[in-house]
């Protein structure tokens, strides 16, 4: 079973729907114990950084999060759930991320269009399982403004232009995370969702 | 490098797609999902419907029609038609649509592009312009049109555009009603003052005949994405023979 968390941060129907499609069983949810019982958890959103992790705390699920990964759960984030996974962020004042990997949040450094949204191609940085099937090169659906800064080089397991180089996906041990929208990205994006749920 | 989107739109009325019959290998070209998971397939960036059920019956085909295809398409799509005010616009939101057009509504009450903006991100509210070259004496203006291009507002159509951003619009999608069904072109000198005014993604509609048009656009006029219908409806063309028609002329393009 995964468990895509529920915090009240953006659409989650999407990512449900894409995981059922690749033939995964999913949940939906806040309470932390339901984490606990997860073969996998999905941490995705759409929002405001601080918002979000003042969600997460109200509702005990910072705690859970981190005991889980520990413990060696496969953990997938999308989006806003990449930049969580970091340390601070700087997106409307400073704040407090779960702190799972090194590194911080920055807006985007470019003189470009922000948000930038649309679709962008990705530049793979190190072998993944959950790139199996991905052409290096490839085009995934991207709507953010804000960029991960890791701490550890070895974390960055894909890059991509615009107007500068950011990190679009990291992966350590059992944390992975996108800032694109693989339930966005049609039949390539649905692959990295079959790769995650097998 | 961010790549430039090609975008089908599909008109339905009461549910039921009311173009689209070149696709022979699905089973009811009247079904808007059918209809765009054979564009998703074919490569299409993204999807726009329109609904044009006549307005006393359309709030509940809405939503319902947003609920339908978040269970089976893939890509980013943008549902408009009718929606009047923030409860219509979550609604259609929360059914699973990326983002909402919304046109009339906008030009009537302007704020509620504020206060959707705000609440939901400007990433998912997309001000729809129709615009007409009209003429006063010897002062000539593109004025935006409501109510499906019957009624004038007075205005001017790169002043209002200018406006919706400040508003909070996350992306402009701007018909030429000069050019709409000619399939002589997009309007480029319209396309070129509305992308030069504004700092948001610019989608050009409206008179799209060939591929040539396609890349005009973009390179012409710096459109962001090209919306057609006719031209992929009918089977003039394949979305893939757009894209590789695009990318021959040097614009980045997703091909799978």
């Amino acid at each position: 079973m995964i468990v895509i968390i529920d915090y009240g941060m953006g659409n989650l129907r999407s990512v449900e729907k894409a995981l059922e499609k690749v033939g995964a069983e999913v949940a939906v949810s806040r309470d932390p114990d339901e984490l606990r019982r997860a073969d996998r958890i999905v941490l995705p959103g759409v929002g405001a950084f601080g918002d979000a992790m003042a969600n997460l705390e109200k509702r005990g699920l910072v705690e859970a999060i981190k005991g889980e990964v520990a413990a060696g759960k496969p953990l997938l984030g999308i989006c806003l759930g990449l930049d969580l996974l970091f340390e601070e962020s700087d997106e409307h004042g400073r704040h407090q991320g779960l702190g799972l990997l090194p590194g911080r949040v920055e807006l985007l450094p470019t003189n470009l269009k922000i948000p930038h949204i649309g679709w962008n191609q990705i530049n793979i940085r190190k072998e993944s399982r959950l790139l199996a099937g991905i052409p290096d090169g490839s085009a995934f659906y991207f709507v953010h403004s804000y960029v991960v800064v890791p701490g550890e080089e070895s974390d960055i397991l894909c890059e991509t232009e615009y107007g500068c180089t950011f990190v679009s996906a990291v992966e350590r041990g059992n944390i992975a995370a996108f800032q694109f929208h693989p339930e966005k990205s049609s039949s390539l994006g649905l692959t990295i969702l079959r790769n995650f749920a097998s | 490098m961010l790549c430039k989107r090609i975008i089908p739109c599909l008109d339905v009325r009461n549910g039921r797609v009311v173009k689209g019959i070149r696709f022979v290998n699905i089973r009811d070209a009247g079904d808007p999902v059918e209809l765009a998971s054979a564009y998703d397939l074919e490569g299409a960036d993204e999807l726009v419907f329109l609904d044009i059920t006549a307005s006393h019956e359309r709030r509940d085909t809405v939503v319902d029609l947003a609920r339908r295809c978040a269970e089976e398409l893939f890509i980013p799509f943008t549902i408009g038609g009718g929606m009047r005010d923030e409860s219509d616009i979550r609604k259609v939101l929360k059914a699973g649509a990326d983002k909402i057009a919304i046109n009339s509504a906008a030009l009537a009450n302007p704020d509620v592009i504020n206060r959707c903006s705000r609440r939901f991100g400007a990433q998912c509210i997309v001000v729809a312009i129709d615009a007409k070259l009209v003429s006063s004496g010897e002062e000539k203006k593109w004025e935006p049109f409501v109510h499906g291009g019957r009624t004038g507002t007075g205005r001017d159509a790169v002043e209002w555009a200018r406006e919706a951003v400040e508003r909070g619009a996350g992306e402009i999608l701007l018909t030429s009603m000069d050019a709409d069904g000619t399939q002589d072109g997009y309007d480029i000198n319209l396309t070129r003052a509305i992308t030069q005014a504004v700092g948001v993604p610019v989608i050009a509609s409206g008179g799209a005949g060939n591929l040539d048009h396609l890349v005009e656009v973009v390179k012409e006029a710096d459109a962001d994405a090209v919306l057609a219908a006719s031209i992929f409806h009918y089977g003039t063309y394949t979305i893939r023979e757009a894209k590789e028609h695009m990318a021959a002329a040097g614009i980045p393009m997703r091909l799978k």
